[in-house]
């Protein structure tokens, strides 16, 4: 059964051929920069798809997790002079810490109450980003030092592309094997019904934590790397409406399809790139869209196109 | 130390018996459907920066007032009619979104047609502080609690006194036991998205002098109402208005005593406190879950 496990996934190749290829058609700086920004909010809704499509629970504070990991490396590295490749990781320990103490009180939650916890933890997070102006450089933000080789700082957004592509790549590879693993079929049955899962032996909370802790880290990694690569980081990276930008990358691209978090957070982003102009209607479109979606494709895209194709994935 | 502790108190009073109307927006329509309504701070945000407007259009500020609550109700029914009744799902995940959806497409429409400034509504009866125990306090604040009482007044009086009243209470209590008695429970949600609107625009109306008005204000005022609502345990009336004036006194004595930076933390504290030790709030049911 483990040489079966290793089957090349068609569906990765095809995104690792995708991401090879994009270059081909990017000619300046600035397409790089709207796909790296698509790259990185891939990442988070890859993570977040595996709590909410996944084991069902939703969180409305993933952007918390987002904006602390980008600034504990950005205070780590600035303020106290740690090496970026020490600060990065400690961002990551520190979340993932974070978010396995809270994972407990607030997974034991559900619905609503859920809904609120995450969303007050995000809340809280930003509030404090925001306050503590001694340490994090209050509403204006702060800078982070660039991601360095040797005595080479990395500027160039081509290798950033290539480093965030790398990573997305990993990151859906690790939460394709996630879903398939047992860890995967026990989230599919505290999906079904928790109760079930408890009657038959599946721990759920203890699944429910870990998939929140990964989601967590995934969420800190993508902020890590936000702060780096644009060399400041401010308390908006926490905001509220960034938490559910991310939960609407998810439904839109389709719950519980890990290549439809990635549609999503695709589109998503490059939403605002074709309403310029009309600035103005951005929230409104994004709102209108969120609704329509939910309203006439409750599966989200991915799911609903691949049902119209015949044979095509589920 | 007393006359500050009543200046504290009142100001906490005036900021809680505004979330008090908020939470009981979220009562009212979560007790119809189970739905936790995102737009409800928008319907807020329609009470006073429409009030503004209309005023600017050259409506005499009554005039305007009931005109924003109109509009905040038209708001409330079209999210229910267009876009909850016409999901075909219970799941709470999707309908949480499409609330969440309605307040960008609300905010952002206010956004694009009503301006990105802050605005000031008039106080009612002007400026002149009144003196109460030490404690110096708006005629806007006293308005506040005043109209604060009277809607918690006539709402107690609607769900004991009328037929209409008694009928939504019946479907939060059982919606098939209320069909089969002869009410329509489509419609009796309609009401409660209508009511809500209207409890949300008349307090964001009222409290407008004071906390001033923009297109984003419904964001933190509907996250405050619903964290009071969770304070008092969603559901329970009598839970939002108490859960409602508590969050504003205890934001109120952070301010004063602790910290007025970490003000807007309070609720968010409080209520992941109260989650963790008593997940039902504070005047919620113990709940059993059917399998």
């Amino acid at each position: 059964m483990g040489m079966l496990k290793r089957i090349p996934r068609p569906g990765l190749i095809v995104l690792a051929l995708i991401l090879a290829a994009a270059p081909l058609v990017f000619s300046n700086p600035y397409q790089y920069d709207v796909a790296i920004h698509v790259l990185i909010n891939a990442m988070v809704a890859v993570g977040l798809n595996l709590l909410m499509g996944y084991a069902g629970q939703i969180s409305l504070g993933h952007a918390g997790f987002f904006g602390l990991g980008a600034y504990v490396t950005a205070v780590l590295s600035a303020n106290y002079g740690w090496p970026v490749y020490l600060s990065m990781p400690a961002a990551l320990v520190v979340v993932a810490l974070l978010a396995f103490v809270v994972a407990r009180p607030i997974l034991r939650l559900s619905g609503h109450y859920l809904a609120m916890a995450t969303l007050g933890l995000g809340i809280l997070i930003s509030i404090v980003l925001r306050t503590e102006a001694g340490i994090t450089g209050g509403p204006d933000g702060m800078m982070a030092p660039p991601l360095s080789i040797g005595d080479t700082n990395l500027y160039d957004e081509r290798y950033w592309y290539a480093l965030i592509a790398v990573l997305l790549l990993a990151t859906v590879w690790l939460a394709l094997n996630l879903i398939d693993s047992p860890v995967g079929r026990a989230l599919r049955a505290v999906h079904g019904s928790e109760v079930a899962a408890e009657v038959v032996g599946v721990h759920t909370l203890g699944y429910k934590v870990l998939i929140f802790v990964v989601s967590a880290v995934l969420a800190a990694l993508a902020g890590v790397l936000t702060a780096h690569y644009s060399g400041f980081v401010t308390p908006d990276l926490a905001n509220f409406i960034y938490s559910i930008e991310f939960v609407t990358m998810v439904v839109l691209g389709g719950m519980a399809s890990t290549y439809g978090a990635i549609v999503g957070a695709v589109i998503l982003t490059l939403l605002p790139q074709f309403l310029t102009g009309v600035d103005d209607l951005e929230v409104m479109i994004l709102g209108a869209i969120l609704m329509v979606v939910v309203i006439f494709m409750p599966t989200g895209l991915v799911p609903t196109l691949a049902r119209l194709v015949p044979g095509g994935r589920r | 130390m007393f006359a500050e502790f009543m200046q504290y108190l009142f100001s906490g009073l005036t900021a809680g018996s505004t979330y008090a109307l908020v939470a009981l927006g979220f009562t009212i329509i979560y007790n119809a459907s189970h739905i936790i309504n995102f737009a409800q701070g928008e319907f807020l945000m329609i009470g006073g920066l429409g009030s503004v407007m209309l005023m600017q259009y050259g409506l005499p500020m009554p005039l305007a007032i009931v005109g924003a609550i109109v509009l905040a109700v038209l708001a409330g029914i079209l999210i229910e009619k267009l876009a909850l009744e016409r999901a075909a799902t219970n799941d709470i995940v999707p309908l949480i979104i499409i609330t969440i959806g309605a307040s960008l497409f609300l905010r952002g429409g206010a956004q694009f047609f009503w301006g990105k400034s802050i605005h000031a509504l008039p106080a009612f009866t002007g400026n002149t502080p009144i003196d109460i125990a030490g404690a110096t306090i708006l005629p806007q604040s006293l308005w506040v609690l005043g109209v604060g009482a009277v809607v918690v007044c006539a709402l107690a009086w609607f769900f004991k006194r009328t037929l209409t009243g008694k009928a939504m209470l019946a479907v939060s209590h059982n919606p098939n036991a209320a069909r089969l008695v002869g009410i329509n429970p489509r419609f009796i949600l309609m009401l409660s998205f209508a009511l809500a609107g209207a409890l949300g625009a008349v307090a964001g109306a009222v409290a407008a002098p004071i906390t001033l008005t923009a297109y984003d204000i419904g964001v933190m005022l509907g996250l405050k109402g619903f964290v009071a609502a969770v304070l008092g345990g969603l559901g329970s009336p009598v839970g939002a208005v108490v859960g409602g004036l508590l969050l504003g006194i205890m934001e109120a004595f952070t301010a004063g005593y602790i910290s007025s930076e970490y003000k807007d933390a309070v609720p968010f504290v409080i209520v992941l406190l109260v989650l963790f030790l008593l997940p039902s709030g504070l005047f919620g049911s113990r709940a059993t879950e059917r399998v």
